[in-house]
């Protein structure tokens, strides 16, 4: 193994005995392997707004219905109530006079980050065992929960991301505070 | 009385830090106590048994004394519909100094802890890089690393207090969020370069490999300045519950930017929108606005003894010590109040004015028997002073939890009981 060491090791190994410290902070270790984006398609997970990082597919409310059901209900009870707190996906108002309930529906900016995390993040008991076509029909699904689109409105990149969710100009970006 | 030589230096009792710099506290007490000493004839000091007998001999791992077992993280029970998630706190109240033991350093996670086997995980870099990247674990040892001692917080922690709840809590379940380490790894730049970050890319979406692929997005210029990919805690390697084989660490910042089981770093022009930095980790107004990708936390102290759930079993003397932290910089100073914050002393500030660290505090105290309320109150070097609760909620309400980083009130009753009071 330690015989196909990248050129970039043994580069170090020999710029240290030669030339000690000094060319060790000189010259930079550069050990990270060549991949291309084609041989990342199947680990990278991220699907990002701007339509990136989605999968060929799409679905409808009406086909989650039944991944919703088995896969997703015994969680978050049968119309997204939840069964504590911490599993409540559908419903809420933000302009409620109590503390308001913050929900896929009420509260998320972004449709994007439903397919984003439900994917690698759901079924909780099986994370990442729905296939992509899987995860468009209960993204639908969770949609139509909240009463975003009809029963047979068809979720695939484009018609996701042209949603505009209702608590979309809700956020203020304050990542310039560092 | 012969107390009254130990200068105070504000209201019920607080005496000048002074003391506690060359006397010692211990020193203070044996003086106070010394006629009491004197007089029992029946103190007696023999040799233990545990002298007479050899113990066991050295061994492969070591294990903490028998005698402090009970110092332990507080986790909730395990909750069926969020396997692996939850939380533990660190016990503050047990612990001195600032570093954290690995073992009791406070745990966040979605979806339960990884068994990851070095040697097939991966470091991905990809995205907006001139040349994606795949890293291997015995690579990344070989790099160059810089080993920076800093705290790591939940921004939930203390969220609770906002609510008004938890009366009965102690420091380690009200503020038990917060840990401190010396964290050892690769800064974030170096490899960022190696991959070539090109001109369009400004922010890093961080994911880690646990069951939940927790993402977080983080800007390019904070990725480039003084984040880590850190591999080792306290010299060894970083413990499973904190990302081993490896973890991002972004000084400062709310802990869970810190993605731990660290598997992939793609460059991007704009953030990922990850549910953890939308749904979650996002901060409510009272106007129904919410604040997005609030980073940096607050500027912070805590007393930690006494604190809650602790008694004063005698009259007289204290050492008042806590921590303090700033997620802006050092801390320059903590001051100690005994009356609910009419007045105020200077602490002696012992150790680890580190930036973004935890820094120790102590003042000696001499509890009266009366009632007391026992606050700390820090300032950075930054300026920043640590706000009243009072001032946070009217500032941001109480629908946001997170970012609070009010003064706690410890009240302290005649018969020396300590509880979290709102003041
Ligand atoms: C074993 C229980 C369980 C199952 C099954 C489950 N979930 Fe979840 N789900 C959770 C928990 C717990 C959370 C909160 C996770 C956290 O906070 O880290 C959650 C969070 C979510 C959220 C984000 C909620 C928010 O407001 O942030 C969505 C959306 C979601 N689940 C959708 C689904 C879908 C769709 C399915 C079925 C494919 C599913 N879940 C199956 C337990 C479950």
């Amino acid at each position: 193994m330690s015989i196909f060491k990248p050129l970039g090791y043994i580069t170090f190994a020999i710029s240290i005995v030669q030339f000690g410290l000094l060319a060790y902070s000189q010259e930079a270790v550069r050990l990270g392997t060549p991949i291309s984006e084609g041989q990342l398609a199947e680990f990278d997970l991220i699907a990002t707004p701007d339509g990136s990082g989605f999968p060929e597919g799409s679905g409808t409310a009406r086909e989650g219905k039944a991944v919703y059901d088995t896969r997703c209900a015994a969680c978050h009870a049968a119309t997204g109530e939840g069964i504590s707190g911490r599993t409540v996906i559908a419903g809420g108002d933000m302009q409620s006079e109590e503390t308001p309930l913050r929900t896929v529906g009420s509260y998320w900016p972004y449709a994007s980050t439903i397919f984003d995390f439900v994917r690698r993040a759901m079924p909780a008991d099986a994370p990442k065992s729905l296939s992509n076509e899987e995860v468009y029909q209960v993204t639908a699904y969770v949609l139509y929960l909240n009463g975003i689109i009809q029963e047979d409105t068809l979720i695939n990149a484009d018609s996701l991301n042209a949603i505009k969710m209702p608590n979309a100009d809700g956020f203020i970006d304050r990542s310039h505070i560092q | 009385m012969h107390q009254d030589k130990f200068e105070k230096v504000a209201g019920n009792g607080l005496i000048n830090r002074r003391y506690l710099l060359g006397l010692g506290l211990s020193g203070v007490g044996i003086a106070a106590a010394s006629s009491v000493l004197g007089a029992d004839s029946a103190l007696k000091i023999e040799i233990p048994t545990w002298s007479k007998v050899p113990g066991p001999g050295a061994s492969a791992y070591g294990r903490r004394s028998t005698h402090t077992e009970h110092m332990q993280r507080l986790a909730r029970p395990p909750d069926p519909f969020y396997p692996g998630g939850g939380a533990s706190l660190s016990p503050l109240q047990h612990l001195q100094g600032t570093i954290t033991p690995n073992s009791l350093h406070f745990e966040r996670h979605h979806a339960g802890v990884p068994n990851i086997s070095p040697a097939e995980h991966k470091l991905v870099i990809n995205g907006l890089v001139r040349q994606p990247l795949v890293f291997d674990y015995e690579d990344l040892l070989k790099y160059p690393m810089v080993s920076k001692i800093h705290f790591l917080e939940c921004s939930g922690n203390s969220g609770s207090l906002l609510r008004g709840g938890n009366a009965d809590g102690t420091a380690q379940s009200l503020h038990g969020l917060v840990s401190c380490a010396e964290w050892t790894g690769i800064p974030l730049s170096t490899l960022l370069d190696e991959a070539g970050v090109l001109p369009k890319a400004r922010w890093v979406a961080a994911v880690g490999a646990d069951a939940a692929s927790m993402g977080r997005s983080v800007p390019l210029n904070k990725a480039l300045d003084d984040v880590l990919v850190a591999l080792y805690q306290n010299g060894e390697p970083v413990r499973p519950e904190q990302g081993y084989p490896m973890r991002l660490f972004c000084p400062g910042w709310e802990g869970n930017i810190s993605v731990k089981w660290l598997t992939h770093l793609k460059l991007t022009n704009e953030p990922a929108q990850f549910r953890d930095e939308t749904s979650k980790y996002t901060d409510t107004q009272p106007d129904r606005s919410s604040y997005q990708f609030t980073f940096r936390m607050g500027t912070k102290s805590l007393i930690t003894s006494p604190s809650g759930q602790m008694a004063l079993n005698r009259q007289g003397f204290y050492k008042v010590t806590g921590i303090a932290w700033s997620g802006s910089g050092s801390i320059r100073r903590v001051e100690v109040s005994a009356d609910g914050g009419r007045s105020w002393a200077d602490a002696l500030i012992e150790s680890n004015q580190f930036e973004k660290a935890l820094t120790r505090f102590s003042i000696p105290w001499e509890w009266n028997g009366g009632d007391a309320v026992l606050q700390s109150r820090a300032t950075d070097d930054q300026g920043n002073v640590q706000p009243t609760r009072d001032a946070v909620i009217a500032d941001q309400g109480a629908i946001n939890f997170y970012h609070n980083p009010c003064i706690q009130s410890w009240g302290i009753n005649s018969a020396g009981e300590v509880s979290n009071v709102y003041i």
